[in-house]
């Protein structure tokens, strides 16, 4: 029988939602290998959401609570997680790919003496072994591979697979495992811009380019992305221009995204920005070039000036929503 | 202060990708090949470090004689020496990568031990750490900005929605990400002085695939979407459509 471990991903003693999204999908393969998963809970204090996991159909909790877990440490985390898969005898390590997942997946498998399929978009059973997609290439190509070590280990795209609740009787247990002194320590967190949604988060991103014409009329798109419940993203040109910071740069150099709705206003769509959102579930292209590449990929597009378009854009949506 | 720079030459980022008939790699020829942007960052970092603190900065890149070309361009912004470890073309398994260049690392004494964050052709982003593992260092990956004093580091580095500030010792593993710095150009000059620069050319055992790639596909092709219309009168039919067709807002 397959024992999956669920590595999860805890920020300010919450359980991110992505967390939910590999805790499905663990799920779901173990149903295929009629095997079962453990969801890991490692922090200073994780009793509190210990109950979480039960939720989205993982039976078996564990947890490891120690002061010196409060925060990120990469060598500490990896070593409580690999000494877990031990005691657990897993046959699977799975992840989301957030920045902490891969960063520490990949250290996790080097101390099993196994590998990695890093930013997994999905996964199937062929004749008993688990093939996984990743993207290559920023994306122009999708690569199946296959792992030959044990355990198979794994970080899941974030967005690329569904949240589906299951509540069933979870047991939690305490291990006890022996903790390393962390040595890369994490001091502090800033947020960025008081704690708007990141990009790589947000189901509705609202992207701009040039078009925009300056920062100055950033407002706008703001406007509209808070409407919407989205957060707002940056063309490489305008963060190399210095209007907006790179932590919202949607591309290959920068973030890659997949909400369900991408908003491109005066965006060209250069390869390279592409690569970074061409996942979006539904694509809108705002640009007064009726042959910007954008429009290749836009589900939606209208032709024309941003800075005439988004007032009205935000005019539509206010009424829309007042409308119910 | 001696810095190691582990560098990858890769494809352009322009390149048209094509998929070998063998369904497994994919096509070379034809192909632009540059310095891994992730590594140009890690290279100008480096150089920055010894400018600062004195010392030198060795280029390890793990790869076949046709890759001395571009490590030569790493040569000519400024690093002082390099390492090429053999190897036929560039491992499927990451931990292979890591592994060959941990046998090489652990003998240069390095304090600080930079990369580019990942590699754009297999985008696996684990080299890094897995070095750092092997070598039971500490690694920040993703950073953004880096300060080096005695014996010690900060770094910060990005995660979602913000930065995490870290602080560690040295030796330590650093992997760059964009916005770390401006690499500079490489001056004919420093292009000029490169070609006296040496490679020294390693073997080492380099272990089994165990990631393996079954087939590579291209990406489904999007369906043609539509224009609905021009200028802000189309916008009342796009919401419409968003909200009852798409069912997105």
């Amino acid at each position: 029988m397959a024992t999956i471990l669920v590595v999860s991903e805890i920020r300010n003693g919450q359980l991110k939602k992505v967390n939910f999204e590999t805790y499905t999908a663990a799920r779901q393969l173990a149903e295929q290998l009629n095997g079962n998963v453990v969801a890991l809970l490692m922090g200073d204090q994780v009793t509190g959401i210990q109950n979480i996991p039960g939720k989205y159909g993982i039976a078996r909790v564990v947890l490891v609570e120690d002061t010196r877990l409060a925060q990120y440490s990469a060598d500490a985390y990896a070593a409580v997680a690999a000494e877990v898969a031990r005691q657990v005898q897993a046959d699977f390590v799975w992840m989301p790919a957030t920045a902490m997942g891969k960063d520490l997946m990949p250290r996790i498998a080097t101390l099993l003496q196994t590998t990695t399929a890093q930013d997994v978009v999905q996964f199937r059973v062929e004749d008993g072994t688990v093939v996984y997609t990743r993207p290559m290439f920023a994306g122009k190509v999708l690569a199946d591979i296959a792992i030959a070590s044990t355990p198979q280990t794994a970080t899941l795209r974030p967005k690329a697979f569904p949240i589906e609740e299951k509540a069933v009787d979870a047991s939690v247990e305490t291990l006890q495992v022996s903790i390393p002194e962390p040595k890369a320590v994490v001091e502090e967190i800033t947020t960025s811009g008081g704690g708007k949604l990141d990009v790589t988060e947000a189901d509705i991103v609202v992207s701009g380019g040039r078009g925009m014409k300056g920062p100055e009329n950033w407002h706008l798109l703001e406007e509209l992305a808070e409407l919407l419940g989205g957060a707002t993203g940056a063309s490489r040109a305008v963060v190399d221009a210095g209007w907006r910071p790179h932590g919202e740069q949607v591309g290959q150099t920068g973030k890659t995204v997949s909400p369900t709705l991408y908003i491109a206003v005066g965006i060209s769509g250069a390869i390279q920005h592409l690569a970074g959102m061409l996942s979006s579930k539904y694509i809108v292209a705002i640009n007064k070039d009726p042959d910007a590449p954008i429009f290749k990929v836009a589900d939606y597009g209208i032709v024309g000036d941003a800075l005439e378009i988004l007032p009205k854009f935000i005019e539509e949506v206010k009424k829309m929503k007042a409308e119910g | 202060m001696n810095i190691a720079v582990c560098m990858k030459q890769t494809p352009d980022t322009e390149a048209q990708i094509k998929i070998a008939t063998d369904g497994k790699q994919i096509e070379s020829s034809g192909v632009k090949w540059v310095i891994n942007p992730y590594d140009e960052f890690a290279i100008e970092e480096a150089l920055r470090l010894t400018e600062k603190h004195g010392g030198e900065v060795t280029l390890i890149s793990l790869g076949p004689a046709s890759t001395e070309k571009t490590i030569r361009e790493g040569l000519a912004m400024g690093a002082h020496k390099a390492i090429r470890i053999e190897a036929p073309a560039n491992p499927s398994d990451p931990q292979v990568v890591g592994a060959a260049l941990a046998e090489v690392l652990k003998e240069g004494n390095y304090d600080v031990i930079l990369f580019g964050k990942q590699a754009i052709d297999d985008d696996h982003a684990q080299v890094p750490a897995i070095v750092a593992t092997r070598l039971g260092i500490p690694a920040v990956s993703v950073v953004v900005k880096l300060e080096i004093t005695d014996g010690n580091g900060t770094a910060l580095r990005e995660i979602e929605g913000g930065h995490e500030k870290v602080r560690f010792p040295l030796p330590a593993v650093i992997s760059a990400q964009r916005g770390l710095n401006e690499p500079r150009y490489r001056s004919l000059k420093g292009i000029m002085a490169a070609k006296k620069k040496p490679i020294d050319v390693r073997q080492v055992n380099l272990e089994t695939d165990q990631l393996t790639v079954v087939k590579l596909n291209y990406p489904p092709e999007k369906q043609p979407g539509r224009i609905v219309g021009e200028g802000p009168e189309a916008v009342p039919e796009l919401v419409r459509l968003l909200h009852e067709e798409a069912k997105v807002i």
